[in-house]
């Protein structure tokens, strides 16, 4: 069956059932697949800082707290 | 006294599903607008994800989100977002449940940059049933005339189908 998408018409209220064009699926597959990599990217940005910092902190023997007294 | 909460309009899905709910021609006479929903969707797990797209924009969005598992707290910020979300049940989740949110859009017919709220949870009979609290910002100073929702299978990213009964109700609120 294929997917089907429901409109509603705010300005006279009707609701309309239409099937999805190719196009379409093709971008709503292009949306779902954007909607998730726009997080994990910045997920892993973020994770690979996390474990740069731990890796430099480990490297210089101190915690993280001794190094915020170093930098203030 | 005038009423400030109004429904614009209301669509239950039907026995086939649906791969989208758009809200079109949204009209301009109201201060904020407010969508809440009753979502489940075909995904065989228990924790996935709802999310709209203002005007069918995918560019220019960005969100601080909290999250709670049961267990454990989250947060996160996006600065390139493609989209602004929240949970929702799948057909993993407890049978017959589905995951409430709302989505507040304020001055949403202004040109200013919108910003947008969300709150959502899906329901289930689990240890791991989620909670979130999203600040987005959709930068743009177009008027939002549309929204389309979707939803998406957490774990994998693959979209999905909205099941038979779930809803979604456009309210516009008036400030006077």
């Amino acid at each position: 069956m294929a997917d089907k998408k429901i409109v509603v018409d705010c300005s006279t209220g009707e609701v309309s059932e239409i099937e999805l064009t190719a196009e379409e699926v093709a971008q709503r597959e292009a949306d779902a697949k954007a909607h998730a990599e726009a997080k994990s990217a910045e997920d892993a940005e973020k994770a690979a800082k996390a474990a740069d910092k731990a890796a430099l902190l480990e490297k210089l023997g101190i915690s993280e707290d001794e190094a915020k007294l170093l930098l203030g | 006294m005038p009423d400030t909460f109004i429904k614009i309009a209301s669509v239950t899905v039907g026995s086939g599903g649906a791969s989208s709910i758009d809200f079109t021609s949204i009209p301009s006479t109201y201060t904020d607008l407010c969508v809440k929903l009753s979502i489940r969707n075909t995904s065989t797990e228990s924790t996935n994800q709802i999310y709209v797209q203002p005007n069918s924009a995918t560019t220019n969005l960005s969100s601080r989100i909290l999250v709670g598992t049961g267990s454990a707290t989250a947060s996160a910020s996006y600065t390139s977002d493609s989209s602004i979300w929240g949970y929702c049940c799948g057909n993993g989740s407890t049978s017959n449940t589905f995951g409430n949110s709302e989505f507040y859009f304020p001055n949403y017919a202004g040109s200013t940059n919108k910003s947008i709220s969300v709150d959502s949870v899906n329901e289930t009979n689990a240890t791991d049933a989620r909670q979130s609290l999203l600040a987005g910002l959709w930068s743009s100073t177009t008027a939002i005339s549309s929204l389309k929702f979707l939803t998406i299978e957490n774990s994998t990213g693959n979209s999905k189908n909205f099941v038979q009964y779930s809803t979604a109700t456009l309210y516009g609120i008036k400030n006077s």
